[in-house]
């Protein structure tokens, strides 16, 4: 049995519908929402302002600080207890990660940059989402960046390469690899890249192709949102 | 070897602004190889040869000779410390605070009590933006009535219009007091209605800083609402 | 950062507030969604003015309490996000989170706004109970969370639905919600009378907030039964004052509650 025909119905390099737009939240310096599919991120950007506690300032450049929760009631199975667990602990720590190459905090010594991530409804790809919603809402915020980054995952489903697993298509019998993927737009330099699952090298850099393609979809979006924001106003 | 974007067109980081070596990247832009960049969201001006960016959002750089408004935080021996708003705390010293002589054991709360509003120029600013307030110029005092509002930094400009064509306006129409300070805290003193046309006026400002005509729009607005 | 404190007390001893709304004047706009989160049972996102509060009803099976053996139960939590104000910190939630998640809770439970016992007899697993857990999000805060937090939180539970069971095994299957809503009895909606300078306002602004003397948070039902009150502030209230405040806060609970009902049939 091959994965020939996806469980939604859509091609192998077609993500799910997506919505993006920036400047949410009011009080933030920064915000945006990212919709893919029913996965749905909220981002907000505060600062720069004073980094507390004072022991993580750094005198030479301003810290980027990433959090990514999901709401107790976002997931697709019972409750989720709130607070921070090991899991959004280091989604935070690798969305910083991916964010960090185009950001440039030089101006900005001993402060801080805090990127709030969170998430009401989730179907995979919740690290993606929280990264592309991230990114519009730190350009929204005026932070000097060299370049948006763009994130989507990609991966195999029982022998076919596909872009944007849902989560059904995740726990799909057989053999199965999740690759999120953060990428710049201009040098499609890859800032965030992960795996579950299994995979060959072969069909590892067919994935990574594919996520050009399919970044760069998440890019034209990020694009309009925020162009959309400054000339609707 | 040549632009790809013209005057005023709406930019986000990392978009193309020009190729080739004929333009020489200004502020907010950046060179890699053959092209310019841009490094933040705004519009593209193109002043000469040189491609610049001004942002349409982003957070207050203090500099040397800006008027600012800020909140006195705290006391200390050597004078006030003051919330610009920013990252970055300031310094009010008590020799830059008036040109009395002040006594050592003088309280100094009775000068300048916390919580309140100063207008203050920045006299200096170090490498990692500590900054250094003063009074001691004609206009510059210690603020008391009226309302702060706070709008982003970057609409600074735009309140206060060219030449400030626009904060005149509003100041006629509204027969307000205005200040506008460069980190985005503005100071209002009026009648009631005054004030809250005054706010009005200038959060429209904030809101529509990049169309065109907006002088003889904020014109039209204004004399809407005093008529 | 707390602006305009004395304007704004200034203004209230005038009867007028300091962005020009009359003083029992909610903000625009008020927005009611519900179905925003297809992960809980029942959602709704809430807006006035630029205050958006988010509220998720998850249900769960678990054993009655020991001295309540046929009643299911219901929890209110509340965190103050801080991607919704400069002010809050990461973290467990504070005293005001705390306030806030019991002040809801109270108003719910006091009025016996969901029929305990049902959701026991409506779970057919002999040993258990349905429990009812409203998790309120704050988005943005603006000022006046109590009521928008109330508002959302009763939307959403109006939207939810039991998600199906298997009969053999007894798990719940959250992908596939059943057409069954809540037991709801009674819909209490709380709204806050804010005393400023002796005069009674609602819906206060992040501003008007900062510079209040006292506040009291009714909870009432469409038949104007009052299920919770909560004072807060630093000034006592007179009798006097109590009964105009009631006055006013049943008014405004029958204006948010056609707002609800609009948005929510």
């Amino acid at each position: 049995m091959v994965y020939k025909k996806r469980l939604d119905g859509r091609s192998i390099e077609e993500l799910r519908p997506m919505d993006a737009k920036a400047g949410v939240i009011p009080n933030a310096n920064g915000s945006a929402s990212f919709k893919i599919g029913k996965t749905w991120a909220i981002a907000a950007v505060y600062g720069p302002r004073e980094m507390y506690p004072k022991f993580l300032q750094n005198p030479k450049h301003g810290v980027l600080r990433c959090h990514y929760n999901m709401m107790p009631f976002s997931g697709s199975g019972e409750r989720i207890r709130p607070g921070n667990n090991r899991r959004s602990q280091e989604i935070a720590m690798v969305m910083t990660k991916a964010l960090e190459p185009v950001v440039d905090l030089s101006a900005f010594p001993n402060a801080v940059v805090d990127i709030f991530v969170e998430l009401p409804q989730t179907d995979a790809g919740t690290r993606c989402a929280a990264i592309s919603a991230a990114s519009i809402a730190l350009a929204d915020a005026g932070i000097p960046m060299l370049d948006m980054v763009s994130s989507v995952a990609v991966g195999q489903v029982d022998g076919t390469v596909v872009a944007d697993l849902m989560y059904d298509e995740e726990a799909y019998e057989g053999v199965v690899s999740d690759i999120p993927v953060a990428m710049t737009h201009n040098g499609k330099e890859i800032t965030l890249l992960q795996m579950d699952g299994e995979i060959s090298k072969a069909d590892l850099l067919k994935a990574l192709e594919l996520a050009k393609g399919a970044t760069e979809k998440v890019y034209q979006l990020q694009v309009k949102a925020l162009k959309e924001k400054f000339t609707l106003e | 070897m040549s632009t790809i974007v013209k005057e005023k067109d709406i930019v986000i980081p990392g978009d193309v602004l020009a190729e080739g070596m004929d333009y020489l990247p200004g502020d907010n832009t950046y060179r890699r190889g053959e092209k310019i960049y841009a490094k933040v969201l705004g519009l593209v001006s193109l002043p000469g040869r040189v491609i610049k960016i001004t942002p349409l959002s982003g957070p207050y750089v203090p500099k040397v000779g800006d008027k600012i408004i800020g909140r006195v935080t705290d006391i200390a021996f050597s004078g006030w410390r003051v919330d610009l708003e920013t990252a970055y705390q300031a310094m009010l010293n008590v020799k830059d605070a008036t040109s009395r002589y002040i006594k050592k054991e003088e309280d100094l709360s009775k000068i300048i009590n916390i919580d309140e509003y100063i207008i203050a120029q920045i006299i200096n600013v170090t490498s990692q933006n500590l900054i250094d307030l003063s009074l001691r110029e004609p206009g510059l005092q210690k603020i008391s009535g009226g309302r702060i509002i706070k709008i982003n930094s970057q609409k600074v400009p735009r309140v206060i219009g060219k030449q400030g064509s626009m904060i005149t306006l509003i100041k006629e129409k509204t027969g307000c007091e205005i200040t506008v300070g460069q980190n985005g805290l503005v100071w209002l003193r009026g009648s009631s209605d005054g004030e809250l046309l005054a706010e009005q006026a200038i959060k429209r400002i904030e809101q529509k800083s990049h169309q065109d005509g907006l002088t003889e729009k904020m014109q039209r607005y204004l004399e809407g609402h005093t008529q | 950062m707390i602006h305009n404190k004395d304007t704004i007390l200034d203004l209230a001893a005038q009867q007028k507030r300091i962005d020009g709304r009359a003083l029992e004047e909610y903000r625009q706009p008020i927005k009611i969604e519900t179905g925003i989160s297809w992960t809980a049972e029942g959602s709704a996102r809430v807006q006035i003015g630029d205050t958006v509060v988010m509220a998720g009803v998850k249900l769960s099976q678990d054993k009655p309490y020991n001295d309540t053996p046929d009643e299911g139960g219901i929890m209110v939590n509340a965190e103050l996000l801080p991607l919704s104000s400069p002010e809050y910190e990461s973290g467990p939630p504070g005293p005001k989170a705390i306030e806030l998640a019991r002040v809801v809770d109270r108003g719910i439970r006091e009025a016996k706004a969901i029929d305990l016992k049902k959701l026991k007899k409506l779970c057919l697993t002999p040993e258990k109970a349905w429990f009812v857990i409203i998790d309120i999000i704050t988005i943005n805060d603006a000022g006046n969370l109590f009521d928008v937090a109330g508002l959302a939180a009763l939307a959403a539970l109006r939207s939810a639905r039991f998600p199906t069971v298997n009969l053999e095994t007894g798990a719940i299957d959250y992908k596939h919600k059943t057409s069954t809503p809540l037991p709801l009895l009674k819909e209490p909606l709380p709204v806050t009378v804010y005393v400023l300078n002796d005069a009674l306002l609602v819906d206060p602004n992040a501003d008007e907030e900062s510079a209040y003397d006292a506040r009291l948070t009714v909870a009432s039902d469409a038949d104007g039964t009052i299920s919770a009150l909560q004072k807060g502030g630093e000034f006592p209230l007179s009798i006097e004052q109590i009964s105009a405040i009631l006055d006013l806060a049943l008014e405004k609970g029958s204006f948010l509650r056609k707002e609800l009902n609009k948005a929510v049939p």
